[in-house]
């Protein structure tokens, strides 16, 4: 199955994947992190973990993209996830802007009428 | 006519005041509206002290678009029918608030922009900037197939469709040039009328010099993205 023997890179990539998976988890119980921003990454920890445990995967992925050298491979998988993430996160950061811009607008109205009415009622 | 002057103010404790005054004295009948943007200096004390006039402060500073979508989020609350904007630092000129109000009460525009191109008189802006708005101004001519002189002029006259328009969904950036192609492409009517301005008193310009391409280069994704968008439609 495993061509290869167990080395101390592979070991500590799998403590590595498995330790941030456990680190996600524990955060979703604690309500540290939000499910929504959780699943991208709990997806991304997976797969690094898979592929440190069949290290033939990166082989087959590569010979199926015409990479020669494996890490490249591994480099590109990676940089992808890297992106969708950043890209994720344009994406929040933009609908936030939003929404506090119309909470600053909202309150500097409301503030105005409320300021007046006490002006009003002294 | 139920008038509201747009005043923005964004750390202008050196001109504010005196473009309250100015503007009290052109347009008796109008309601004055200060929107504070987050000023650091002693603005919203100065305009805290004003009883005849109307103070939004916003909690932090947002940029020039989140006062003016402010002010107009205020106007389309209340029972106004136009709207004129005028900057607190003091470079447009009030006395000429009138002339861009007219067109909007003969029913001949429903946005009317001060233009400093028609006449070129008073200040220009700088050479490195008056290329970009050169450039700008090309643009929105050829996408609009109506000549723009002065698109990135803030001294403008708003009716209340244009307003309420504006109001729900607010080009943020880029205010002045996305504000016509919102409107132009609404079938909203523009029109320019020459207007003078001031090189500035105090402040800083929204935009600085070096900033001006790079702004440039942002407003044109957003037009482009848009017209692509419309085009669809």
């Amino acid at each position: 199955m495993n061509p290869y023997p167990l080395g101390t890179v592979q070991i500590l990539s799998i403590l590595f994947s498995l330790s941030l998976l456990a680190l996600i988890i524990v955060l979703i119980r604690r309500k540290k992190i939000r499910e929504e921003y959780a699943i991208l990454w709990i997806v991304i920890f997976l797969a690094f973990f898979l592929l440190s445990v069949f290290r033939g995967l990166i082989d087959n992925i590569s010979s199926l993209l015409g990479i020669q050298y494996q890490p490249a491979s591994l480099f590109l998988i990676l940089i992808g996830f890297l992106f969708l993430l950043v890209f994720h996160f344009s994406l929040v950061i933009s609908d936030m802007k939003k929404k506090i811009n119309a909470l600053a607008m909202t309150l500097a109205i409301l503030e105005e009428s409320v300021t007046k009415e006490q002006k009003n009622s002294s | 006519m139920k008038i509201l002057a747009l005043i923005l103010a964004y750390n202008e404790e050196k001109t504010i005041l005196d473009v309250i005054k100015e503007t009290k004295i052109e347009l008796p009948e109008a309601d004055i509206l200060v929107v504070n943007d987050g000023s650091t200096d002693r603005t919203k004390e100065l305009l805290d002290k004003r009883r005849d006039i109307i103070v939004l402060h916003h909690p932090f500073n947002m940029g020039i678009g989140g006062a003016i979508w402010t002010g107009f989020n205020f106007f389309s609350r209340k029972d106004y029918e136009y709207l004129v904007r005028i900057d607190g630092d003091g470079q447009h000129l009030p006395s000429q608030a009138k002339e861009l109000l007219e067109p909007l009460a003969r029913k001949e525009a429903d946005l009317v922009i001060g233009s400093r191109f028609i006449t070129r008189e008073g200040y220009l802006s700088s050479f490195g900037r008056r290329g970009g708005i050169k450039l700008l101004n090309l643009l929105t001519t050829f996408m609009l197939k109506q000549k723009i002189t002065d698109n990135t002029s803030g001294f403008r006259a708003y009716n209340r469709t244009s307003v309420c328009l504006l109001a729900e969904d607010y080009p943020f950036d880029y205010p002045e040039p996305i504000e016509v192609y919102i409107l132009s492409r609404k079938g909203l009517k523009i029109k320019e009328v020459s207007a003078k301005m001031r090189q500035r008193e105090g402040g800083v310009t929204s935009i600085g010099v070096l900033h001006t391409y790079y702004y440039l280069v942002k407003v044109l994704l957003t037009i482009l993205v848009n017209f692509l968008y419309g085009g669809k439609k």
